[in-house]
């Protein structure tokens, strides 16, 4: 048994301790932060140099014309321009769909998948490796693999020689206007879904056992367990996925750039991005560029808002 | 030590290890001399060949020692920026980034794009016979492209003109005679019939429409028409017109009606000359350097192909599109530095029996030596005079191949103002008579059109 040993009685009397001032106070706090603001002076810094000064550069040359090396302030010209660019709503319009798309079959397919692989007694771990290989492929390396191997405009395509195999008809893919979208969604979501599946999983085993018991028990067949089950429980890594997609599907670029080698078929492949690029780098109008890319900015932030409040109402 | 000491001193390495960075980021040296500690004179090049043309990187860097022993006070720094040394985005981000080399490599279209960058420096001051030998000897009209309001800014080291590149091994295999290639558009259309006929998933005919190189082609092919792709003021579009339509309609009825250009489409620079190379294009219009990229970069052999004058419509061709290229300086550069630059310019890329004019270096490597261009210098010079007989020394070309071409020739058209930008905007109208069979020409042009009028106006 450990013994206590009585305390010195100076030990016991209450000290009084003068009240630091402000200044002191403010010292020692930041003393004894210090080490965390140097660690967050790094972050700081890349945030600052590679995402909020080219954000603010460019919103400043949004509103600026440069030629010969000399700037001016032009107005609101730059986006006027921009807006009455004959490609601009088709880019537009060409991102919704791959948007829309892009959500039906990137969204859609990694939960179903994410669910069956739940549902494997065996070989989970393999599985989960070989839907995530594609995550681990260079996103150029994957789409050069699309473009020359599955999507050959000839017979001789992965594609086509399915399609042929089967007796259906074969199709020119990238240089189809109407294929350009649904190709470079399946590209893009058998590139992306690794990820998506991985944060299911992890979302599907956070579900405790019982409930599917139960709503076994209650006669519950595997569509209703995963309507009244899966889906609720999972509802927050739904939604924030959902907002997450939208947002980087919104801004598709490598997979025109690489498989339609930019515009596509009579601007069928451009998207909004795409057309930032090509008016940035292909056709010397940077400003222009930065009009486009200021649009973008504010109607992926409204969206984003409007979506932020829509679901935090509804938790 | 204490673990919040620990923390302390790897928080402290991190700030000063960012530091680091920051300064070994910076593109400047510690001071603007353009010398190094030795005293030497620094300059850095681009458009050094890349790590895959073996034989061309060993001449360059040969090259650079043996400048470096005649100008031991000089100091080339080469760089590679791949093997097509201008593609328009990479090159746009450099000049706009600042990060192009002290002497940068720029095509003949380039100047206006150069000049609103400002970052190209007035060169009129040291372009004499002093620091290029050679200088008074180059062609005026090359000089001129890269002259803006009497001052120089750039040193023009290549040009072009375009023509008819086919490739006679397979002329010969689809019954073509060799030496009797199309004249015209109509006689090019039936020749890329025969030869799709053969199989094997040859293009008869092969044409770009992306990357910027689909409106290159239109141009030359609206040239050949007669057309131009300005009005004379250069203020505003001027092919949306018959000229235009033709240019558009020859395409698709070859892609569509005939069958005879591949399936393959929304090609770029090195998809078609790797296609060429692998002997699955009967013909496409080019300048005779194509032969040299089909040979060095794409490991083709010159010898299957031959050339002749730009198809025309009716007969001869009313026109052709020339261009070039040449070294730009930056805006920054001390005296010393641009005159050194200059001086490697002449070097490795003015005198006959150097760099690219060394002929007996060329030859044994099987690079195709005997091609009618790059024609630099004066008619008559004794730079002009010094360097085709060196050529014609070294000849492995067959002369029969360009013959037609050279003896032949059809007027040249430099490329418009805004060239690069508005070859953009044609790159659509291109893609889209060569994949979609019911793309309307009507809406094509007056689309691209549209664009250009709009580029144009922006530009002001």
């Amino acid at each position: 048994m450990a013994t206590m040993t009585s305390a010195p009685e100076t030990s016991r009397r209450p000290r009084v301790y003068a009240r630091p001032s402000a200044r002191t106070r403010r010292g020692r706090k930041l003393r004894d932060n210090l080490t965390g603001y140097a660690f967050l002076l790094g972050a700081i810094f890349c945030f600052a140099l590679f995402q909020w000064f080219p954000m603010i550069r460019g919103v400043v040359m949004s509103f600026q014309h440069t030629r010969r090396g000399v700037t001016t302030w032009v107005g609101f010209d730059n986006f006027v321009r921009i807006v009455q660019d004959p490609s601009f709503w088709t880019a537009w319009k060409n991102t919704f769909y791959f948007t829309g798309l892009a959500l039906v079959l990137g969204y859609a397919v990694p939960f179903v998948v994410a669910i069956l692989l739940n549902e494997f007694r065996h070989f989970k771990g393999y599985l989960r490796i070989l839907v995530y290989l594609p995550v681990m492929l260079p996103p150029a390396s994957a789409l050069f693999l699309f473009k020359y191997y599955a999507y050959d405009p000839s017979d001789a395509g992965l594609f086509n020689a399915v399609l042929k195999f089967f007796h259906l008809p074969t199709s020119e893919w990238m240089q189809s206007p109407t294929m350009t979208m649904p190709a470079m969604v399946i590209a893009s979501t058998w590139m992306n879904m690794g990820a998506a599946v991985l944060i299911y999983l992890a979302a599907l085993q956070n579900i405790p056992g019982e409930l599917y018991e139960a709503a076994e028990l209650d006669g519950a067949g595997l569509l209703r367990r995963i309507w009244n089950v899966t889906i609720p429980q999972t509802r927050l890594i739904l939604a924030l996925l959902a907002m997450l997609q939208i947002v980087a599907t919104m801004q598709v670029f490598i997979e025109p750039l690489i498989l339609a080698n930019g515009a596509g078929t009579q601007d069928s492949a451009t998207s909004v991005a795409y057309l930032i690029y090509q008016h940035g780098f292909f056709q010397n109008d940077l400003n222009g560029a930065a009009a486009l890319g200021v649009i973008m900015l504010l109607v992926l932030a409204a969206f984003s808002a409007v979506y932020v409040r829509l679901t935090t109402k509804q938790d | 030590m204490s673990v919040p000491q620990y923390r302390r001193v790897a928080a402290l390495a991190v700030a000063a290890g960012l530091g680091v960075s920051i300064a070994a980021c910076s593109t400047k040296g510690s001071d603007d001399s353009g010398k190094d500690a030795g005293g030497k004179t620094v300059i850095t090049v681009d458009c050094q060949p890349d790590g895959s043309q073996k034989d061309l990187l060993a001449n360059w860097n040969a090259d650079v020692a043996e400048f470096e022993k005649q100008n031991p006070t000089v100091t080339i720094k080469s760089v590679s920026v791949g093997q097509q040394c201008n593609n328009p985005p990479d090159f746009t981000a450099r000049l706009t980034g600042g990060t192009m080399t002290d002497v940068f490599y720029g095509y003949m279209t380039d100047l206006q794009q150069v000049l609103d960058s400002g970052q190209a420096m007035d060169i009129t001051q040291y372009a004499t016979k002093d620091n290029v030998p050679a200088w008074d000897s180059i062609d005026p009209a090359l000089k001129a492209v890269f002259t803006d309001n009497g001052k120089i800014y750039a040193i023009p080291t290549k040009n072009y003109s375009m023509g008819l590149l086919y490739n006679k091994t397979l002329f010969t295999k689809a019954g073509l005679d060799v030496n009797n290639p199309p004249k015209t558009w109509a006689d090019v259309r039936a020749a890329a019939k025969k030869i799709a006929a053969t199989g094997g998933g040859v293009a008869g005919y092969a044409d770009y429409s992306a990357g910027n190189t689909g409106g290159w082609h239109f141009t030359a092919e609206l040239y050949s028409q007669g057309g131009t792709i300005l009005s004379t003021d250069n203020k505003s579009a001027a092919f949306d017109n018959a000229q235009g339509k033709q240019v558009l309609q020859n395409l698709k009825d070859m892609r569509y009606a005939d069958n005879s250009m591949g399936s393959r489409q929304l090609l770029q620079w090195a998809d078609l000359l790797t296609n060429a190379a692998a002997g699955k294009v009967g013909m496409f219009i080019g300048a005779p350097d194509a032969t040299t990229a089909i040979v060095q970069q794409f490991q083709g052999k010159y010898q299957d192909w031959a050339m002749a004058p730009m198809p025309g419509q009716d007969g001869a061709a009313k026109g052709t599109l020339g261009g070039g290229e040449g070294y730009f300086f930056r805006k920054d550069l001390t005296p010393d530095q641009v005159k050194a630059g200059l001086k490697w310019i002449a070097f490795e890329k003015l005198t006959p029996g150097k760099g690219q004019f060394d002929y007996a270096r060329a030859k044994p490597q099987n690079q195709p030596v005997g091609l009618p261009q790059p024609l630099l210098f004066t008619g008559g010079s004794a730079a002009q005079k010094q360097e085709l007989d060196l050529r014609k020394a070294n000849q492995n070309v067959p002369s029969e191949n360009f013959g037609l071409f050279e003896a032949t020739p059809v007027p040249i058209k430099g490329e418009p103002a805004n060239a690069q930008a508005i070859y953009a905007v044609l790159d659509n109208a291109m893609s889209g008579v060569l994949t979609n069979p019911n793309a309307n020409i009507d809406d094509l042009l007056k689309t691209a059109e549209t664009k250009t009028n709009q580029l144009l106006a922006a530009d002001k």
